[in-house]
């Protein structure tokens, strides 16, 4: 006989797995609602430390070229395939689903997750424009990364709904602080274990388990943040309210499907700022 | 009391020999208990009103400094005007003790802050080697102090003391002392460097402490900022102990000011519990204390506007230094 060897989920910080700042830990029960695991309480704190090493990744993600951000981002695509076995079996503790419905699940993560890999190179191509006006000059609308982007992740979905808010943010260049579903957070760490071994920068994405209630209005009304995603949270309107402050941006809940294999481009420029450059011309 | 004269401190004669006599005699430092101390205190958890307090204190107690070879006038300009209005948006925002720069910039300095109140520091002696004749080294400091320089943060020679040659160490702090002195008579209040980084050991930093005390600097800084090992927690502590017996034992008030290295609100709280549980609450004043920093204010800031507001704030809503 031989002792089990119980994994500690921590939080992902910078490239790190620090345990939270307050030491606290909740645990998580199965479907059937026995004890799976204990798993870190983010505090606000770590949400500060968390939007800090966000932003001081961020412009040298965005600053890498679409292609090379594509390229690392497929590679992760590899690299869950290899994970399977570990993210199905979380899936199917936690929710309760059949193998073969765990096993789509993860497939249409994974298959998201290469869909957005493939859009870093072809944003501007679809999104940008050379815009007609009346003078000389080029007059050209690029798109840009608006920069640090907090997000509450489905609190029904294990892990394609915390792909599928992931991914959007990151494929052009911005950095991510994303709070997992509180009841299913499993995945998620597992997920931060592929993306620390990853070629993605520490800091680009960060993961806190926690209580969104408790977590969101430190988010919402920080002045660093540039962009927040509510769907994971319950008292959307007053975060709405508080992140007017400074002009995030905000995905309110139920804008963009969570739960298929594709996203949507209007999620990726939701996230996005345009530049417009005029460029004179001769005659 | 009447300060001792540092024969009456030593015992005899000031000669290589009774310095070393009376260095070597200085008991040894506990590193293990020295370093739990120290990280013991750096636990402690200052909340509301009380951080409020060292956040506005420490800003107080702060040299704001630049010392790069790319200083500019302007440069040195945009730093005065921000030790003049730290925070637009407050304008209750207390103001740094101190801009600190090279002797050379002193009069731009000077021209920028006016009659504000706050000092203007120089360093001087070959910062940050004192590799340097004294004759240059004492050229450099009247240089600086004929600028108009309040305050002068000398380096002392590491090579003179760590090869034992503690009379050396002593005349040269000396002598630029006798450099601080003003056509009106007055001194430049003088900040003595040990560069701590370079001195190898915790035993060494509580000789050069003493002997530059012995010397009549007004203040004993750790570090230029321009070495790998900077200001710590346990250094500063040893000094901070030294500063305090000095005082018991010949009724002289010297001031201790940690330099380099001190980026953050929340490190340069801890120092405060460490000056107030070391030396006690009397130092805990830009008089005896100070801080050498330059990105230490602006999270300063970002740490009084998260107090005012409730909200986190961000490096958007300070300077860019």
């Amino acid at each position: 006989m031989r002792l089990d060897v119980r994994k500690t989920y921590k939080l992902f910080i910078g490239g790190k797995f620090p345990r939270s700042e307050s030491g606290r830990v909740y645990p998580v029960a199965d479907s059937k609602g026995e004890f799976l695991a204990n798993v870190a309480m983010a505090s606000r704190k770590d949400a500060r430390d968390a939007v800090v090493a966000a932003r001081a990744a961020q412009s040298g993600w965005a600053g890498a070229t679409a292609y090379n951000r594509g390229q690392v981002l497929y590679r992760i695509a590899e690299m869950l395939e290899g994970r399977r076995e570990q993210f199905v079996a979380e899936i199917r503790a936690l929710t309760g689903k059949s193998d073969r419905q765990a096993n789509q699940e993860f497939d249409a993560a994974i298959d998201s997750w290469v869909w957005h890999a493939g859009w870093t190179d072809k944003i501007d191509a679809v999104a940008g424009n050379m815009n007609p006006v009346a003078g000389p000059f080029f007059n050209i609308s690029t798109l840009q990364a608006t920069g640090v982007v907090a997000a509450f992740a489905p609190q029904d979905s294990a892990l394609l709904g915390l792909v599928n808010t992931i991914a959007p943010a990151i494929v052009s260049g911005n950095a991510i602080v994303v709070v997992s579903s509180e009841s299913l957070p499993l995945p998620a760490i597992t997920l931060t274990e592929v993306l620390a071994t990853s070629d993605l920068p520490g800091g680009v994405v960060n993961v806190l388990t926690g209580k969104e209630a408790e977590i969101a209005p430190w988010l919402a009304s920080h002045q660093d943040v540039n962009a927040i995603d509510l769907v994971g949270t319950s008292n959307f309107v007053e975060l709405e309210i508080q992140a007017a402050q400074n002009l995030k941006r905000v995905i309110r809940k139920g804008d963009f499907a969570r739960l298929g294999s594709k996203g949507s481009l209007n999620h990726i420029t939701n996230l996005m700022e345009v530049k417009t450059v005029w460029h004179p011309k001769g005659h | 009391m009447q300060p001792h004269s540092p024969e009456a401190i030593v015992g005899s004669r000031i000669t290589n020999q009774s310095l070393k006599r009376w260095l070597h005699s200085l008991p040894g430092v506990d590193k293990v208990g020295l370093e739990a101390r120290a990280a013991s205190l750096g636990t402690r958890s200052i909340k509301t009103s009380s951080k409020a307090w060292a956040l506005d204190s420490a800003i107080k107690m702060m040299d704001l400094t630049t010392l790069e070879g790319m200083d500019t006038p302007e440069r040195v300009k945009s730093l005065c005007l921000k030790a003049l209005t730290p925070d637009p948006t407050d304008l209750d925002c207390p103001r740094p003790a101190a801009i600190c720069v090279y002797g050379d910039m002193v009069k731009h300095a000077k021209k920028a802050l006016g009659n504000s109140g706050i000092y203007v520091a120089a360093v001087a002696t070959a910062f940050p080697s004192g590799r340097a004749s004294v004759a240059v080294k004492l050229l450099d400091t009247k240089d600086a102090v004929k600028a108009g320089a309040d305050e002068i943060d000398m380096v002392i020679d590491r090579g003179a003391f760590l090869s034992g040659n503690y009379l050396e160490v002593y005349k040269q702090i000396q002598a630029v002392k006798e450099a601080c002195k003003r056509s009106d008579g007055s001194y430049a209040h003088l900040k003595v460097i040990l560069e701590t980084g370079e001195l190898q050991t915790y035993d060494n930093i509580r000789r050069a402490s003493y002997l530059a005390m012995l010397a009549g600097g007004d203040f004993i800084k750790t570090s230029t900022g321009k070495v790998t090992v900077n200001a710590t927690i346990p250094i500063t502590m040893l000094m901070l102990q030294a500063v305090r017996d000095w005082y018991d034992e010949h009724g002289v008030l010297i001031g201790v000011k940690p330099a380099g290295g001190i980026r953050t609100a929340k490190d340069a709280i801890k120092y405060l519990v460490v000056v107030k549980e070391t030396a006690g609450e009397q130092w805990l004043n830009p008089d005896l204390f100070r801080f050498g920093a330059s990105s230490l204010l602006n999270d300063v800031l970002m740490q009084r506007q998260k107090l005012k507001t409730g909200n986190y704030s961000g490096p958007d809503y300070v300077s860019v230094d």
